[in-house]
């Protein structure tokens, strides 16, 4: 874009191509209306399912941190034995703590979680029947279904329990929305851009006889496609605004609504993260639009 | 200032519509191009404007092979050119002066360049008063003058019209024919495609005569006439 006539673009030209934009927008008001509705839709989908993510993903950290592992220990596990189990079980390299739970312990912790109520343990203090235990934590979540399927190998070892498929489920969650929204995505941007081409190839038709002058006139190739590019870009800028306003105002009556029913869940609120989502919605709107006339000048607005 | 050598167009459909033709014009010239409908008289002022590409030959223009252009090249080109059509071609939404202007804001220039020269030549082709005037609004001589003042706007070496007065009764055509002639003695090379037998053989000015896609007849004040 380094020609004489690109760089010196006046006032005129800025005026002339906004107008000429708007005038083919309202001529192909109808095919206008359903591009931008496409647009609008993908990048719904794309903001809510972003969110959705960033929300399962600080969910299952901060189920991470207060997962772990309990292995019990079968009923003649004596002090010697008890020592070469904790070696065993140090030697898997998920594993960052152990700690040795006593069957006393286990009980006094019994009688604490159940407070006032604890004297329906009393009957238990002679013939205590919980067992020894390890309480196990892993450096990371994912590590704790393999880790926990090592130990139950472990000779002495009777059984092993850990978050009943908390973390599994809800890693799987995540995965198969990131999944489910990158095909749904893909899909959908395809058809906004086809749209969009679409648009923007009826404008071209049906300013073709003003082409025809402007080419003879000895316009660039760049000031030609300018307005076309321009349309294509407000089609898709205006798809990615609508979506936002609907993200934005569907996550905050949302965060409204877990704080009163759900307390103890608490939604991803952090600004930084909520408008990188929306920055990446209206960027991909941008992107949608200008693709689209992209495809279609190419085919269309040879020179 | 435009040169041919051996050019031949042979069109997609396999219509042979220029065959090995070499022309030269030089500057300052004022030339008719005669021949019957169908001669390739459009296809090779498309030829000299790039607006098609010879299948066989050179085109020079100003020095220039146009056939070594980069694409980005050919505006620049095309600004060099002022073409008249017989259509006249003009935006039915402008006025007469935007219609003018246009053809400045292609070439990017400035508001103030634009306010200065579009009241120039629209008072140096006849109409001055006329500028707020929309296309419809106004005769088919008026708005072939605006045409040709779009077509000088931007100074260029040559002024190329096909059948510019073929919409147009005769005391217009010859009105237009005074316009064109006045440009040419300012300096404008003048290429003119056109069937009008009496302005021909009054003018007395060079005569290219085609047929069948090639040159029949090229002479200095030559006259219009069936050729045998
Ligand atoms: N774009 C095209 N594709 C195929 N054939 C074409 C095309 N343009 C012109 N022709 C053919 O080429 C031949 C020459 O056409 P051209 O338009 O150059 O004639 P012309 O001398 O300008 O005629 P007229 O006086 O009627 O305007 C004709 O047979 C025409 O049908
Ligand atoms: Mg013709």
């Amino acid at each position: 874009m380094k020609r004489a006539g690109c760089t010196a673009v006046n006032l005129n030209s800025i005026k002339y191509f906004f107008k000429e934009a708007f005038t083919s927008l309202v001529r192909n008001s109808w095919l206008s209306v359903s591009s931008i509705g496409i647009v609008t839709v993908s990048l719904i989908i794309l903001g809510a399912s972003l969110l959705l993510v960033v929300n399962a993903e600080k969910l299952a950290q901060s189920v991470e941190s207060s997962v772990e592992i309990t292995a019990f220990l079968k009923e003649d596990v004596g002090k010697v034995e008890r020592d070469r189990i904790k070696d065993k079980i140090k030697e898997n390299s998920a594993v960052s703590t152990i700690e040795f739970i006593s069957k006393e312990q286990a009980l006094k912790d019994m009688k604490q979680s159940f407070g006032e109520r604890s004297d329906i343990l009393e009957s238990l203090e002679d013939s205590n029947p919980l067992p020894d235990a390890f309480r196990i934590k892993t450096k990371t979540a994912e590590a704790v279904p393999a880790a926990a399927r090592a130990l139950e190998k472990i000779n002495g070892i009777e059984q092993v329990r850990y978050g009943q498929g908390v973390v599994e489920k809800l890693l799987n969650v995540t995965k198969w929305v990131r999944l489910a929204s990158i095909v749904t995505l893909g899909l959908l941007t395809l058809a906004a851009v086809f749209l969009i081409a679409t648009t923007i190839r009826m404008s071209v038709f049906a300013r073709r006889r003003e082409i025809g002058i402007m080419k003879v006139l000895g316009a660039t190739n760049w000031f030609v496609r300018f307005p076309f590019m321009l349309e294509g870009i407000v089609l898709g800028l205006t798809g990615g605004l609508l979506a936002i306003l609907v993200v934005d105002l569907g996550y905050l009556s949302l965060m409204q609504k877990v704080k009163v029913s759900l307390p103890f869940i608490q939604l991803v609120n952090e600004s930084q993260v909520i408008l990188s989502i929306l920055g990446s919605m209206i960027g991909l709107g941008i992107f949608i639009g200008a693709l689209g006339s992209w495809f279609s000048l190419r085919r269309f607005l040879k020179v | 200032m435009i040169q041919l050598y051996n050019v031949s167009k042979v069109y997609e459909n396999g219509v042979k519509a220029v065959s090995d033709l070499s022309l030269h014009i030089k500057k300052g010239e004022f030339a008719f191009l005669v021949g019957p409908s169908g001669a390739g008289k459009s296809t090779l002022i498309k030829l000299i404007f790039r607006e098609e590409l010879p299948t066989r030959g050179q085109v020079m223009f100003n020095g220039k092979n146009i056939l070594r252009m980069k694409p980005r090249e050919v505006p620049h080109l095309r600004r060099k050119i002022g073409m008249v059509f017989q259509d006249f071609r003009l935006l039915p939404q402008k006025t007469a002066a935007e219609n003018v202007a246009f053809a400045l804001e292609i070439t990017g220039t400035s508001s103030r360049e634009i306010k200065r020269l579009v009241p120039a030549v629209l008072e140096q082709v006849g109409l001055k008063d006329k500028g707020d005037l929309l296309p419809a609004q106004m005769s088919g001589g008026e708005q072939q003058r605006v045409g040709i003042a779009r077509a000088i706007v931007n100074n260029p070496l040559i002024i190329i019209a096909d059948e510019p007065t073929g919409n147009l009764d005769p005391d217009t055509s010859w009105e237009i024919m005074n316009l064109f002639q006045d440009i040419n003695r300012r300096g404008t090379t003048i290429l003119m495609v056109t069937h009008a037998s009496d302005i021909v053989n009054t003018m007395k000015k060079r005569v290219i005569a085609l047929q069948n896609g090639g040159i029949v007849r090229d002479e200095e004040s030559g006259v219009y006439r069936r050729e045998p």
